[in-house]
């Protein structure tokens, strides 16, 4: 029976009319769209120094080592967020359970590891013309598109929640947010939208 | 009226009503507060702050140390100069005594702020600004320039030809190219107030449009160029506080900004060049002009004589006469000059504030006679008037090279410097915003000092809300002039941010209100909501603290949820629980190095309590760990050291042993903890969780089970907080909600309870466990909590374990954790209560009285049928039994000490 089946939630659905509305309003003056991507399989892999190389066979993924990077994957997304550390998702995955399992020894065997965090990020979009101004409301980085482009992701604070900024074509931007911190982070960037309204 | 048709650039088009001081008057947009004052002839604004002196508008801008006003409407703000409120119709404001008053009533007006990044970002949209900013953009170069004012230009009058035009067309043409270029923030009415290291300023913008009343830009600039000017000084002189006297500059700047001419008799005393322009521009507005020029030969007396304008040379004025308003200059040979305006032109501070910010050194100037930036700053350039270059020309030169647009000027000759005339010390006002006088300088002298920073500190000079920007350097020069020692040895004083008073309400921004400070909410937060939960905040979280029906208060229903638990089933939200994946080869070696027990032995599907203490032996948390494979433990942490313990582990991998094979990652908002609780516990989960056999053999304490529930993984643990037969219930929080539903349900037939933080919190005191951050505070140690048993006596070292033989901490009087039972078995004891030793006569004896401990958790107990505590109480456990006395208000409770194991103290219950 369907109806029996556990149903998954997004964390931030109570936000998503919010978020459409503001868009209309908006329309014609500013642009700017703020959307609630699906929930994806994500892994977290943590790997031993300079054994990136060894890892990314095992995973089957690529890990890309220049700081701040972030590569597409066949199924998902590739993100360097430290010197031994990558959030690799997977959009395909239909349970993260069974990839960290399958993934776990081969990567435990050459010194690296990968926990399962599926659960543990929203991920909210960023685009339009206003998107990057609006994040200059609360977060300190260098986000012209020369510093933080395509291909950039870095963790930083968006007003007083870390997240996970992440940049992408057309001047698009992703946050990955921390699952507890998206309602903040949701409240936060309609409030700071009444700059438009 | 002294507004004059033909002067100034403000919209006569439109009128602004104010009332100041309850008098009604008009203005203009493109006024201050202070030029629409002045066009009615009003100079007057309220009494100084300690001899009640009448004081008046005294500059055109930030630089006036005495035009105060409080605003009422549209919003009370103390403490404003009126000669940077910007006039708007319905402003309604008055002079103040010296000091301002706060609001009653919150401000509802929105702040917020921006970060920017540049390659550079120039300060000050003056001649040399304006020049700087088109050089960097015409290179191609990102540019912010800020400027104070409400229009760029800075002070040039239009009167100056640049580049063959007028000044302000020149100054229009530019402003137009940056806006052009795409690659230019200009913002004007900004304040750069502070200059940090590696390029960081942070500006402050009046904004006329968006959603916020100030903004607070966070620039930080690859090079950052200071264009900010100078600021005039004064000459000091008897009673030079009299409203009418004002500086020369800011009569000028109220003729051409918006003209409005601040007296018709007017006396310009004055030691250089400057001042003739303001006594030709003033004459030729209508008014009568006489110079009092400090110089035996007045330079720039030519513009004088074409419009006979008197010239005293070699002359000083030494006083004012007067009270309210000035009635006339009294001069060194006795005469008395009539005036209604005594202009007073004393030389040119740079406005070198940013520079000094950043710890850029000051040098006295002996030809400028005054102190300039005397070092090159890598990052950091100061052009024109602010490095102390004053002519037209040259400050372009300055900011530009070689690109500077043509200026034909008459050139400068230099200031005479003069920090005061003879006179009585006691009314010559230094500092005209502290009431600060030539006396007091001279106090600080003869008490012996021989600073600048102390004679500031000892005299309060360069203290109010104009942080001495026309006094700090007089005060130097007359301090100097009475030590007898040049003014280059004594320097002035620092120069520190902010340049220009910030309202908190700026620098908080939106961080008020609901985004004051970040709320964690748990996936089942709308489940709890829609409950009735009453939240409570731990650390960032909000949790539910307890779950009232109709007419129950906080205590009825924590027994309530208290009784459900230890009599049928409770359920909890434990998600916040903070959870650390610990994984590689050698996580358990990791493990047995942080907890104080050993960790390496646990057999995987088992789970084990630790302890983790601190360098010094204090414990700083404690939680379950489960192994979870041979390389793998999944550690829990108390909710509010989640973060802590993460870093802790981080710490101790990266710097003392990188060569451990472990990584840990926070796995906190991964998995959701839902608690099941209670003798019907087993009940719920057996039918939810129809695969695992849930009986005690097959499932026994502290082991844990995974399982699958509709192709969902869920783990389960047999974990117990409260003493009772408990499951702790670990599922990917995105299926916690359906979970908590179906946990609901088959709890129904037991009348399954959600309980709160404080019901939790109650439970576990009854058994005496512990809870880091309440029962400890950084100074109790695992055995002063009764807990010797948690400390491995295997392990050859562990964080802590060398502290642990410290005579101290084997000092038999340490606090120890014991439970207090209050005698009338009614009294709750207050949390925090000191403890005190019984007295027979029932009355607390004259202090001091030694306080033996104090009451660290305390609760009406719905398994006991009374209130009980506990407490940390030196020597605690070997006073078992003995009574001690609870000051509680006015009166003595007694308590009896007990263990802390109140409920099942032969843990009966765990198992069902």
């Amino acid at each position: 029976m369907t109806a029996d089946l556990l149903a998954p939630v997004h964390l931030l659905d109570a936000w998503r009319a919010r978020f459409e509305d503001l868009t209309v309003e908006l329309a014609g003056r500013h642009d700017l769209a703020i959307t609630l991507a699906p929930s994806t399989a994500a892994l977290a892999v943590r790997v031993a120094p300079g054994a990136a190389a060894v890892a990314e066979v095992a995973l089957g993924v690529p890990l890309p080592t220049r700081p701040l990077a972030w590569e597409p994957t066949l199924r998902g997304q590739s993100l360097h967020l430290g010197p031994d550390e990558w959030l690799v998702t997977d959009v395909a995955a239909t349970s993260a359970a069974a990839w960290e399992a399958v993934t776990r020894p081969a990567l435990a065997a050459v010194g690296a590891a990968a926990s399962d965090v599926s659960a543990q990020y929203a991920d909210l979009r960023l685009q339009g013309r206003a998107a990057r101004e609006l994040l200059s409301f609360g977060c300190a980085l260098d986000l012209r598109p020369a510093s933080f482009g395509p291909r950039t992701c870095a963790r930083t604070l968006l007003g007083q929640s870390g997240v996970l900024l992440v940049g992408h074509d057309d001047g698009e931007f992703q946050l990955l947010v921390r699952t507890s911190f998206a309602g903040y982070v949701a409240a936060w960037l309609l409030d700071a939208a009444e700059e438009y309204r | 009226m002294t507004r004059l048709d033909g002067h100034g650039r403000i919209d006569r088009s439109r009128t602004l009503r104010f009332v100041v001081d309850d008098v009604a008057y008009t203005g203009h947009p493109g006024d201050t507060l202070a030029s629409a004052l002045l066009a009615h002839g009003v100079h007057r604004l309220g009494t100084s702050v300690k001899l009640g002196r009448p004081r008046g508008i005294g500059a055109a801008w930030v630089e006036d140390p005495t035009g105060l006003v409080q605003i009422e409407e549209p919003f009370p703000e103390p403490m404003l100069l009126a000669a940077t409120v910007e006039l708007t119709d319905g402003l309604v404001a008055r002079g103040v005594g010296g000091r301002g008053r706060l609001a009653q009533v919150p401000d509802t007006a929105r702040h917020d702020r921006q970060h920017h990044h540049c390659d550079v970002l120039v300060v000050g949209a003056g001649p040399a600004g304006l020049a700087a900013a088109r050089q960097a953009a015409r290179a191609g170069e990102d540019v912010v320039l800020v400027d104070d004012r409400s229009e760029a230009g800075g002070t040039l009058t239009g009167t100056e030809t640049i580049d063959g035009r007028g000044s302000r067309d020149w100054a229009a043409d530019v402003v137009a190219e940056l806006a052009a270029s795409g690659t230019v923030l200009h913002l004007q009415r900004t304040t750069a107030f502070g200059h940090h290291d590696d390029g960081y300023v942070l500006a402050l913008e009046r904004r006329t449009s968006g959603a916020s009343r100030q903004r607070v830009h966070r620039i930080r600039a690859a090079r950052v160029v200071v264009a900010t000017g100078a600021i005039e000084r004064p000459i000091v002189f008897e009673d030079n506080d009299r409203p009418g006297v004002m500086l020369a500059s800011a009569a000028r700047d109220l003729l051409h900004r918006q003209g409005v001419r601040a007296g018709s008799e007017v006396v310009v005393f004055t030691s250089d060049d400057a001042a003739y322009a303001t006594a030709a521009d003033l004459h030729d507005a209508g008014a009568r002009v006489t110079v009092v020029d400090v110089r035996p030969t007045p330079p720039a007396a030519g513009p004088c004589l074409e419009r006979d304008i008197v010239v005293h040379g070699n002359a000083v004025v030494t006083g004012a006469e007067g009270e309210d308003h000035v009635t006339g200059a009294v001069l060194g040979d006795g005469r008395t000059l009539p005036c209604d305006l005594l202009l007073v032109s004393g030389g040119w501070n740079p406005t070198a504030h940013l520079f000094s910010h950043v710890r850029g050194a000051l040098r006295y100037d002996p030809e400028l006679g005054a102190f300039r930036p005397g070092e090159e700053l890598p990052g950091t350039r100061v052009v024109g008037a602010a490095n102390g270059v004053l002519d037209l020309a040259g400050g372009l030169r300055d900011a530009v090279g070689d690109a500077a647009p043509a200026v034909v000027e008459q050139p400068r000759t230099p200031t005479t410097v003069l920090w005061r005339v003879p006179g009585d010390p006691a009314r010559q006002f230094v500092d005209l915003a502290r009431d600060a006088t030539v006396r007091d300088i001279e106090r600080a002298v003869g008490a012996g000092m021989t600073s600048v920073e102390h004679v500031k500190r000892y005299t309060t000079i360069g203290t109010a809300h104009d942080q001495g920007r026309t006094s700090g350097v007089i005060a130097s020069g007359i301090t100097a002039e009475l030590l007898g020692r040049p003014i280059e040895d004594l320097g002035t004083t620092t120069f520190r941010p902010p340049y220009v008073p910030v309202a908190f309400a700026a620098l908080a921004g939106r961080e008020r209100g609901d985004l004051y400070d970040p709320v964690r909410t748990t996936v089942l937060h709308d489940r709890h909501v829609a409950a009735g939960a009453v939240f409570e905040d731990v650390g960032q979280w909000k949790r539910a603290r307890h779950y009232p029906r109709a007419g129950e208060d906080m205590a009825a229903a924590v027994l309530r949820e208290c009784a459900a638990a230890r009599t049928g089933v409770a359920i909890m939200d434990g998600s916040t629980l903070g959870k650390i994946d610990v994984q590689g080869a050698d996580a358990g070696v990791l493990l047995d190095r942080l907890y104080t027990n050993l960790m390496s032995s646990l057999k995987v599907g088992r789970v084990r309590y630790g302890v983790m203490c601190g360098n010094d032996g204090m414990m700083i948390d404690d939680g379950t760990v489960l192994r979870l494979a041979d390389d793998r433990f999944l550690v829990t942490t108390t909710t509010g050291n989640a973060a802590v313990v993460l870093e802790w582990m981080e710490e101790w991998l990266q710097t003392e042993w990188p060569d451990l094979a472990v990584h840990v990652t926070s796995v906190t908002d991964q998995w959701a903890v839902l608690p099941v609780v209670g003798p019907r516990s087993r009940d719920v989960i057996g039918a939810v969780f129809g695969d695992v056999d849930v009986s005690n053999d097959a499932f026994g304490f502290m082991t844990w089970q995974d399982t699958v529930l509709d192709g969902v993984p869920v783990r389960l643990a047999r974990i117990s907080f409260s003493g009772e037969l408990a499951y702790e219930v670990h599922v990917d929080a995105r299926y916690a909600p359906a979970l908590w539903d179906r946990l609901l349900e088959a709890g129904r037939p037991f009348d399954i309870t959600p309980y709160g933080t404080e019901t939790m919190h109650v439970l576990r005191a009854e058994k005496g466990y512990p809870i880091v951050g309440q029962d400890t505070d950084g100074t109790v140690t695992p055995q002063d909590l009764g807990m010797s048993w948690v400390i491995s006596k295997k392990k050859t070292d562990f964080v802590g374990k060398r502290s642990f033989a410290r005579a101290e901490n084997l000092n038999p009087q340490r606090k120890e954790l014991v439970s207090l039972l209050p005698t009338d078995a009614a009294t709750t004891l207050p949390e925090g209560s000191q403890i005190v030793e019984f007295r027979a006569d029932g009355a607390l004896p004259p202090p001091p009285v030694p306080m033996l401990g104090h009451v660290t958790s305390s609760y009406r107990s719905a398994a006991l049928g009374r209130p009980f505590a506990l407490a940390l109480l030196k020597a605690g456990r070997s006073r078992v039994g003995e009574v001690v006395h609870v000051p509680v208000g006015d009166r003595l409770v007694a308590a009896e000490i007990a263990p802390t194991v109140l409920v099942d103290p032969e843990g009966a219950r765990r198992d069902g």
